[in-house]
């Protein structure tokens, strides 16, 4: 928001974010060997498991797919649970708005196609602290969908063989890296009043709520407090 | 309902990704409706950093002891240090630490 310049989307910025999150998608390779073992156990074919996990591009929701796979699937039902779970980048989407709209609309939606967790945390931060650039989104979402792809891949063809990836933390991967991202950014009383509503809403959500609404939520709640509760001088 | 068999499994999974695409492109293209002042800016930043917590919420709910004593030490070290790698690495080996022992 401090800027009026389009931020940089170059080659080079794109090199830096895929080798900054390459390391971070060990998270997603364990989750995508998961997919892939649970998708060959489902009965899926495997051209079809490939072209799920390169197209949809989404763990959670390809997931769920699972759960409504058969001889025959429920389409309708399939699509509203994959926007429901996916709704989220709805949010993530739009939080980076304000910088994407001064890129050309091509390169803007072109740069959001593989939009996820991991890179969205990372270039919503780089922007926020005033590297103006789009490498995290950009490079940073082709490390994570190369890793999903690869770890799918291993998960059909090796499936059990793989260890256990809790023993070397894996799991925690994507966790601690949410919150170092939480904790880099610029710390108000505001944005602290907004994580505090943001974390009740999700949890009342996980309580009360369907599955998988809760990061929509949390969202909105922190949205309504950033929207009441404005900077001085902003 | 329809039939896995051949074509069928293709189609449901280019449906399951043309949802998916349109709500990775939809944020982006509902605010560019919106007109963007003080209020949207405020809301923007406000959902910014709760979409974060949010993510984080089940996360830590549902993790063990070696989980939540991961994210105390990046929280710990985020603060001390305030690098994300470092902070992520420990957390991380404090965790497989924890389970080895």
């Amino acid at each position: 928001m401090s800027t009026t310049v389009a931020p940089a989307l170059s080659f080079v910025e794109c090199r830096r974010g895929f080798w900054r999150l390459l390391p971070l998608s060990l998270f997603v390779a364990a989750f995508g060997a998961a997919f892939g073992l649970a998708a060959v156990q489902t009965g899926l074919q495997p051209v079809e498991i490939v072209l799920m996990s390169a197209t949809v591009f989404a763990g959670t929701a390809q997931f769920a797919a699972l759960d409504l796979w058969g001889a025959q699937v429920p389409l309708v039902p399939l699509l509203v649970t994959t926007l429901a779970i996916n709704a989220r980048m709805l949010l993530m989407g739009a939080t980076l708005y304000p910088w994407l709209a001064l890129v050309p609309p091509r390169r803007r939606y072109a740069s959001l196609i593989t939009l996820s967790d991991a890179n969205w945390a990372m270039a919503l931060n780089d922007l926020q602290s005033g590297r103006n650039t789009l490498g995290a989104l950009v490079g940073g979402g082709l490390a994570i969908w190369l890793t999903w792809l690869a770890g799918t891949l291993a998960g059909m063809v090796f499936g059990g063989l793989i260890a256990d990836p809790r023993a070397f933390g894996v799991d925690m991967v994507l966790g601690c890296f949410m919150l170092s991202m939480a904790l880099a950014g610029r710390r108000t009383l505001r944005t602290v009043a907004a994580w505090i509503a943001g974390g009740l809403a999700a949890w009342a959500a996980l309580h009360w709520l369907p599955a998988n609404t809760h990061v929509v939520a949390g969202g909105l709640a922190g949205g309504l407090v950033g929207a009441l509760w404005l900077e001085r001088g902003q | 309902m329809i039939s896995t068999s051949g074509a069928g499994a293709l189609l449901i999974i280019a449906c399951m990704a043309l949802v998916t695409l349109l709500v990775r492109f939809g944020g982006v293209f509902i605010m560019g409706l919106i007109p963007l002042n003080r209020r949207v800016e405020g809301f923007i930043n406000g959902m910014a950093g709760s979409v974060l917590i949010a993510v984080l919420v089940p996360i830590a709910l549902q993790a063990d002891t070696a989980g939540r004593l991961a994210l105390l030490a990046t929280a710990g070290l985020m603060f001390w240090l305030r690098k994300p790698m470092p902070a992520i690495a420990l957390g991380i080996a404090g965790a497989a630490l924890y389970r080895a022992v």
